[in-house]
């Protein structure tokens, strides 16, 4: 070097082994996995956000984005619903408990729950979506004194295809979080709870929330957001308290790699939760 | 900022003195395009040119290199510790590029590989004569006041050292048998002379460059994406050639041996098709036309939202090398012409 100064430069990209300590399938193609971080160290500094993702690593197949499905508030485990999509996914389901991967995040904004203590919270996850959200559904019914009503409304194709079913099942019966569960349609006719799309349930919290104290966090499929947020903006829920968690395909979570670049945000950075209001004023976020 | 004068004869001895400080690339004619390429003989050094195909990002964020390599053991991560690389004759537009590029690469989160390479990369910039394709004058890039280390603004008989850094100085000082603190008044007419000329020979100009990013936010939803859509082949070339572009996809490649492999970082371009495409084969922008339209905005619109100044240096790389005159003068051109149309706003 000319001037002879010496740098110690920080490898951003450095994964961490963890170790499945838990695998189980929650749909026909859709699987859960516990996982740990192997050294204290690691796991001290593995401070993470319900909503926030990380990149799993797999030599010779590359890394791929995940979203953390655990809440922040319970430590020795990291939680994932991983659907088999493609070349990755076919890999990460051929592990087996008690093998290890590589992982490095967390990365995105996620949700600040801090913020929305003393807030009304209305949590709406279709198919997929249920994954990021039950992180931010089990922080709330952690600390469930934070916040005020919170409202759980899930929607899925069918029994059959509702993620984390006895999570929720469950979940429902504590009764901490007000859970609604909702199946499209119902071929067996013995499902206990409602039946017809997660939005026919918005309406039913008109008279019960406080429309300007009240929060919605949504996640699912792209078709699911018009629907959800006609229906929130019924509710009269402010536009900048509507937030969503989008998908965007991503190589580094880092805002270089530009993959996930819409309008002059990066999803990995300034998402992947934006909030209505942004939608209004960036192209092509829904 | 120190400036010096070096006569030109000087300069082999000054080449000879910057080889010793690392590896030195310059700009070299090869056939009918020019290229950084090393330098062993100061000879090789032409600096007659307008535009190398690749700008300092050769350099900075090669097209292609390895970022972690395993086998059955485990996995390594590279970082190298590259070679002290010094490059001449970079233009005032390719500076202005990498200042753009450290804004993206060296902000809150740092690139290790990016940071490692630029770290041990000195710049010694060179005054350049624009051509009909040049549009640095319009950008706003025709002038660079810092990025580089050293800088030489080369008038009839010597040359105007001018130091932009520590590392700059450290060359200067290294070098000061060859250079000299005469700066005269004859020497600043000389050189108001040289800056009076070269203004003066830019042909091309795109007066409406200043406000593109509200024509491009008025003219979002206009036919004339669909128009370029219909002609781009998204072959990526625009991507390749920009110096500040810098878009990249991360591929694992296991060897023949199935044992051992490599995780590679290349360049990528938004213009090329899958590059929205996430798990499940959902594309989030499946034809030229949105892929396009990404290229132009987020360069010329939403830079300026992030980081105050657009992505676009006025090289003129696209203008040279888009097979089918896709470029920022021709896009811009176009969509001043829409407003002008639409709006009645001009002439």
């Amino acid at each position: 070097m000319i001037d002879g100064k010496e740098s110690k430069i920080e490898n951003t990209y450095k994964s961490h082994p963890v170790e499945i300590i838990g695998i189980k399938n929650l749909t026909s193609d859709t699987r859960y996995f516990k996982v740990r971080c192997m050294t204290d160290e690691v796991k001290d500094q593995f401070i993470y956000k319900p909503g926030q993702f990380v990149l799993f690593s797999i030599p010779g197949l590359g890394e791929a984005p995940f979203s953390i499905s655990s809440p922040p508030t319970r430590r020795d485990f990291i939680e994932f619903g991983i659907r088999k999509v493609g070349t990755f996914t076919e890999a990460l389901f051929k592990l087996k408990e008690g093998d290890t991967f590589e992982m490095r995040g967390p990365y995105g904004n996620g949700f600040d729950m801090k913020s929305l203590q003393g807030r009304d919270l209305i949590i709406i996850a279709g198919g997929l979506g249920a994954v990021p959200l039950r992180s931010a559904l089990l922080y709330a019914e952690d600390r469930r004194e934070e916040f005020n009503q919170v409202f759980f409304l899930n929607g899925a194709r069918s029994p059959d295809d509702m993620l984390f079913r006895d999570d929720f099942t469950a979940m429902a019966a504590r009764g901490i979080l007000d859970t609604s569960l909702s199946v499209d349609e119902d071929p067996t006719g013995e499902w206990p709870y409602e039946v017809g799309f997660v939005t026919a349930l918005i309406p039913k919290l008109v008279e019960k929330i406080n429309s300007e104290k009240t929060t919605a966090l949504i996640c699912g499929p792209p078709v699911m957001y018009k629907f959800v947020i006609q229906e929130l903006l019924k509710l009269n829920v402010p536009k900048d308290q509507i937030l969503m968690t989008l998908e965007r395909r991503m190589k580094c979570g880092q805002g270089h790699c530009g993959h996930c670049a819409i309008g002059a945000r990066y999803t990995c950075l300034d998402g992947p939760i934006f909030t209505y209001y942004d939608v209004q004023h960036i192209k092509e976020l829904i | 900022m120190k400036t010096y004068k070096m006569v030109k004869s000087a300069f082999p001895d000054f080449i000879e003195l910057i080889k010793t400080k690392g590896k030195l690339f310059g700009p070299v004619k090869q056939k009918s395009k020019y290229s950084f390429e090393e330098i062993s003989d100061v000879k090789d050094l032409d600096f007659d040119y307008q535009r190398t195909v690749l700008g300092v990002k050769k350099f900075l964020t090669p097209p292609k290199y390895k970022t972690l390599t395993f086998n059955k053991e485990g996995t390594k991560d590279i970082i190298d510790e590259p070679e002290t690389n010094i490059v001449i004759g970079v233009h005032p537009c390719d500076i202005h590029a990498v200042k753009i590029l450290d804004r993206l690469f060296l902000g809150n989160i740092k690139d290790p590989y990016y940071a490692s390479r630029r770290e041990n990369l000195t710049i010694i910039g060179h005054s350049c004569l624009p051509d009909d394709k040049c549009l640095c004058q319009s950008t706003g890039t025709d002038m660079v006041e810092d990025g580089f280390d050293l800088f030489l603004t080369e008038l009839d008989d010597y040359y105007l050292v001018w130091v932009g850094s520590d590392k700059g100085l450290a060359l200067t000082i290294a070098a000061s048998d060859l250079l000299s603190e005469d700066i005269s008044d004859e020497t600043i007419r000389e050189y108001v002379r040289w800056q009076q000329k070269r203004s003066s020979m830019f042909k091309t100009v795109m007066p409406s460059f200043k406000y593109m990013a509200d024509i491009i936010t008025l003219n979002y939803d206009s036919e004339i994406w669909e128009q370029f859509g219909e002609k781009c082949l998204s072959c990526g070339t625009c991507s390749l050639v920009c110096p500040t572009c810098n878009c990249f996809n991360v591929d694992d490649k296991i060897l023949m041996n199935a044992e051992e492999g490599f995780r590679e970082r290349m360049l990528d371009s938004c213009t090329l098709p899958y590059y929205s495409m996430v798990a499940g084969d959902h594309d989030f922008r499946p034809d030229r036309t949105t892929r396009l339209k990404l290229y132009y905005t987020h360069k010329l619109k939403e830079y300026i939202g992030r980081w105050g100044q657009p992505g676009c240096v006025g090289c003129g790389r696209c203008v040279t090398y888009c097979p089918v005159d896709i470029n920022v003068l021709t896009v811009s051109e176009a969509l001043f012409g829409e407003v002008c149309e639409t709006k009645e706003v001009c002439e």
